[in-house]
């Protein structure tokens, strides 16, 4: 599936990156960094992500 | 899998988490969500943020669209009621009675309605008071700030924070009153809400704490708040942040406990009722995460995660329930989580300080509560609530698995 994050609404906080670790993580610099693109299976984990965002700031494509 | 007719009731982050969880629980039957707000889910939080932060477009479809959730595409078919409120519920019967005058009937209901913004009830003019629970609420307080000079915020919890340091960084002048000796102090105890507050005042926020107010001033509009110990401020915008009230006047006649919220089991089952859940903020359920003792007293908690936490685990246990099978089988035990932004503050907590009758400073220096600070808080010896302020995101993780004691589940 297609990962997308709106970077003017995520203000890092992180919550998508306890979620679902595949996808997003926290750099040394407190910024998201995330893959464009992740392996169906962990659905789950990446819809908790986006769920968990505070700003709703991710978005998950087809 | 199950297809009796499901009704939500409340169109808002726990309903719309509601309806993706039961389909996600396999409920492929009809679901309707009936909300008496006029608007599709939308997040809160930002109200008393973002919102604030660019008072001059108070156009409220154009609001809506920038806080407005994603739905699934699992909840495509699902009907959203909008401006719709159901007025009475008869659970032994199953039917609903809406505003409109139409009745629903229902094979599985959840109760997903709130709570709402609570009113100071004390003398004086009406106009020129406002409160910040809804979007409407937050675009009549924008269109508000324009003619405003200045402002005074009653009650110094989150949302009287929030709401109060967003408009300072507007460039208008904040008073904040509010009865306890400081800020947060019922959530995060006297030395955080006082180094909270410190901080806020160097910013220039005023604090008067201690005191309630006896009356507002002013012909037709307020001009001023009446203090208890007789002072007068000078208010030309007045936001009231002082609690909410439950939302569950519709649920009234059926025998439940509704004395805070709608008491419910550990699988949020509303007690007294059959195939009945409740969520989010109204549902008032044990949390074993907490220990024996204190996980055994049911409590509401008014995050913005236990809409999702408890969606997800009410939905399966309708789920089971309309089906006649056993539902989940281990113990609901969801950490407690929650956030608030402060000027250059961001708060981050996970379990529930307010449990807390001790608290450890971990790391850092209440004075200087911008460089970083971890406090932890415990309750008979075990630990009960983390409270992060300006960590780095990276290191939350740790912070919420530590807190995320043997007997968590998740
Ligand atoms: C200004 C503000 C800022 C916040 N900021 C934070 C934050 O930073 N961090 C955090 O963790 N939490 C925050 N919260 C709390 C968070 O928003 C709530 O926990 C969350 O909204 C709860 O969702 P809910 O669906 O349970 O209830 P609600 O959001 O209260 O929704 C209940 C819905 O039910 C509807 N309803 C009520 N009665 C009826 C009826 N009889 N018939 C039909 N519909 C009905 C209501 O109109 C409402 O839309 C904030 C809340 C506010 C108000
Ligand atoms: S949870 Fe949302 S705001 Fe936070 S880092 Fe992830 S995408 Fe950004």
């Amino acid at each position: 599936m297609k990962i997308t994050v709106d970077m003017a609404k995520c203000e890092d906080h992180g919550q998508c990156a306890i979620a679902a670790p595949v996808a997003f993580r926290m750099n040394d610099d407190g910024k998201l960094e995330h893959d464009g693109e992740v392996d169906d299976a962990y659905l789950d984990e990446v819809e908790e992500a986006a769920d968990v965002c505070p700003v709703q700031a991710i978005l998950i494509g087809a | 899998m199950s297809t009796g007719h499901v009704v939500v009731v409340g169109g808002s982050l726990g309903g719309l988490r509601a309806a993706e969880q039961l389909r996600a629980a396999g409920h492929d039957g009809p679901v309707t969500v009936v909300g008496e707000e006029p608007w599709l889910p939308y997040n809160r939080p930002p109200l008393s943020k973002e919102v604030l932060a660019d008072p001059g477009d108070h156009d409220p479809a154009r609001l809506h669209a920038g806080i407005a959730f994603r739905r699934r595409a699992s909840v495509e078919d699902v009907e959203f009621r909008v401006g719709r409120r159901v007025v009475s519920a008869d659970l032994a019967r199953r039917a609903l009675a809406l505003d409109d005058g139409t009745a629903l009937t229902y094979d599985g209901l959840v109760v997903a309605t709130g709570l709402r913004a609570r009113r100071l009830a004390v003398p004086g003019p009406t106009e020129g008071r406002h409160v910040v629970r809804t979007l409407d609420d937050a675009c009549a307080l924008r269109a508000a700030i324009a003619d405003a000079s200045q402002v005074v915020v009653v009650g110094a919890g989150f949302v009287g924070c929030e709401t109060a340091a967003s408009l300072h960084t507007l460039g208008l002048p904040v008073t904040v009153v509010h009865p306890e000796a400081v800020a947060f102090e019922p959530a995060l105890g006297r030395e955080v809400g006082a180094a909270i507050q410190r901080h806020l005042e160097a910013a220039g926020i005023t604090f008067v704490s201690g005191v309630g107010v006896a009356a507002y001033a002013g012909v037709g509009a307020v001009a001023g708040v009446l203090l208890d110990d007789g002072r007068t401020l000078e208010a030309s915008l007045v936001v009231e942040a002082v609690g909410s009230a439950c939302n569950t006047e519709w649920l009234e006649g059926n025998g439940l406990d509704l004395s805070d919220g709608v008491l419910t089991d550990n699988d949020l089952r509303v007690v007294g009722a059959q195939r009945v859940v409740a969520v989010g903020d109204v549902s008032r359920f044990p949390n074993p995460l907490f220990g024996p003792d204190l996980g055994a007293r049911p409590r509401r908690v008014e995050h913005w995660s236990m809409p999702t936490d408890t969606a997800k685990r009410a939905a399966a246990t309708l789920v089971a329930d309309l089906a006649g099978t056993p539902g989940p089988d281990t113990p609901f035990a969801p950490t407690p989580s929650f956030w608030s932004d402060l000027l250059d503050l961001r708060l981050q907590a996970y379990g529930s300080p307010a449990l807390g009758s001790e608290l450890r400073l971990e790391e850092g220096d209440l004075a200087r509560l911008g460089d970083g600070a971890v406090v932890t808080y415990h309750h008979d010896g075990a630990l009960v609530g983390v409270l992060a302020v300006n960590i780095p995101p990276a290191r939350l993780r740790a912070l919420r698995d530590r807190f995320a004691a043997p007997v968590a589940v998740h």
